[in-house]
């Protein structure tokens, strides 16, 4: 127990690091989600084209080879993240995004038809019934499955440790020299770092899911 | 709700409109691909004689990449297949009438899908060897990514017991089945046939996991175009770097996209099949797609 006391500093920041990782990079991931998942529905064949090519192709890509690319690869078109913890950023952001729009347009699809119908029939254009009518019931059917996302995201965040972004996941392998019984010590503490973002979230998804859900 | 209800079938001035835009868009992300490709030409990545190494068999190039992809593969093989004996040992355990089999089982499943996938292999990487169990890296890999899997997949079969009509149970049960009988006899296997494009789907989502090996040190795809890196940047100096790095990650795509595409068209047949047709759709859920330990907690 000493030996986590002793290094209560070094806790403390990984956990901070990994909590913002998955803030700053959920928070992205829900406004380009959001945003694709628009283009996947709109009228224009182009657009419907390019949100569908995205999300096949960030769907059958392993987060890791996200990462790789972006902290090794795009050097090579003369490009540069400012920090590590941005590439990061970028990675779960670029990656989580695909997964948000499948989440949010099975929502829309479960909007009732009629919905839509009598939006338009209001005189409502394209725009204003996805984001008047559709769209803010949709939100409210996928409160799970976003949770979820979110949730899998938070856990994601420890790839970034395989890219020298020291959160609670490098502090494994930076103290994994330590002796055998103070390993599982650091072990438990990593594992209950995670649990106080997931858990939480969990119980904070299924009120509202409760106080949202849509009785029809 | 089909999509098309939220717009008009556009008339002639809206088709030309959308053509127009489209056409801008298109000529933008060109520019954008073309303004990349120029940079990259700049830097000389896009010399022939740079991509020609991954053909050249005399550079033990090719041959490594492919030995990495089988070492890849085996590694999600061998997770796979032992998930989901054990996911369908614990999806049974999970529907027990005992409570004291019933519990632990729960608990199981439950822990192994809360913990972060890169964890519990580092778990399985530093830890098992400090108390004794000399895991190596593929040991490791392997090993973290049943645990996790297995949890998953008994989700899923479970789910598959329970959409089973039952009609099914009730008629083995009075042809004079037992209880362990019924379920491995005539639950289980309509279960698993009835899952079988989830199951592919997470056969993606697993062979993308399987690149958490690079974390680890196993000579996956990716680890191993890193150490042909170095290898080759010893010889020639580091002008094969980004060839070796865009081959890794094709092979991945290429995998996984045919892998998709497989469990699509294994869909698609068996809604047709009236003997496994379920009313719903069975879909992984998104964050299960995602790997690394998604699912709900």
């Amino acid at each position: 127990m000493s030996f986590l006391a002793e290094n209560f500093p070094l806790i403390r920041d990984a956990f901070l690091t990994t909590l913002s990782l998955a803030v700053v990079s959920g928070i992205c991931a829900l406004l380009l989600g959001t945003l694709l998942a628009a283009m996947r529905v709109s009228p224009v064949p182009a657009l419907r084209g390019l949100a569908t090519f995205y999300v096949e192709l960030f769907r059958n890509t392993p987060l890791t080879v996200v990462f790789f690319f972006l902290a090794f690869g795009i050097v090579y078109i003369d490009l540069q993240f400012p920090s590590r913890f941005l590439t990061a950023v970028a990675a779960l952001a670029l990656y989580t995004a695909a997964f948000v729009c499948e989440a949010l347009r099975s929502g829309i699809n479960a909007v009732p038809a009629g919905q839509a119908e009598a939006a338009r029939a209001l005189g409502l254009d394209f725009r204003q019934s996805l984001t008047t009518v559709v769209l803010p019931q949709a939100f409210r059917t996928v409160v799970p499955p976003l949770g979820n996302v979110w949730i899998a995201l938070a856990k994601n965040t420890s790839i970034a440790a395989g890219f020298a972004v020291a959160d609670l996941t490098a502090l494994l392998q930076r103290l994994s020299n330590s002796a055998a019984d103070e390993l599982a010590l650091v072990f438990v503490a990593v594992v209950a770092g995670y649990l106080v973002i997931t858990l939480p979230s969990a119980y904070v998804i299924s009120v509202l899911e409760r106080r949202l859900a849509i009785v029809r | 709700m089909s999509a098309t209800v939220l717009f008009d079938v556009p008339g002639p001035r809206g088709r030309r409109r959308q053509r127009i835009g489209s056409a801008v868009g298109l000529v933008f992300v060109l520019g954008l691909v073309g303004l990349a490709l120029w940079r990259l030409g700049i830097n000389g990545q896009l010399d022939p004689a740079r991509w020609a190494i991954l053909f050249d068999t005399r550079t033990n190039v090719p041959q490594r990449l492919l030995g990495a992809l089988v070492d890849t593969l085996e590694v999600a093989a061998i997770g796979m297949i032992a998930a989901t004996v054990l996911g369908a040992f614990l999806a049974v355990g999970r529907l027990s009438d005992h409570a004291w089999v019933r519990i632990p089982v729960a608990a199981i499943i439950e822990f192994f899908r809360a913990v972060p996938l890169l964890v519990l292999i580092l778990f399985c990487f530093l830890f098992l060897p400090r108390v004794g169990i000399s895991t190596s890296a593929f040991g490791a890999l392997a090993l973290g990514l049943t645990l996790y899997n297995m949890a998953v997949l008994a989700e899923i079969i479970r789910a598959g017991i329970l959409s089973i009509d039952r009609g099914q149970s009730e008629s083995a049960y009075a042809i004079g089945m037992r209880k362990w009988q019924v379920m491995t006899f005539i639950l289980v296997p309509q279960a698993v046939r009835r899952m079988l494009p989830v199951l592919i789907a997470q056969l993606v989502v697993l062979l993308k996991d399987s690149s958490l090996g690079f974390i680890v040190g196993y000579l996956e795809l990716l680890r191993t175009a890193r150490s042909l890196v170095e290898t080759l940047n010893f010889q020639f100096g580091p002008i094969y770097t980004f060839q070796l790095y865009v081959a890794a990650g094709l092979i991945y795509i290429v995998v996984n996209l045919l892998l998709s595409w497989l469990a699509r068209i294994l869909e698609r047949r068996s809604r047709r099949d009236t003997k496994t047709a379920t009313a719903e759709k069975t879909e992984l859920p998104a964050d299960v797609q995602m790997g690394g330990g998604g699912g709900p907690l």
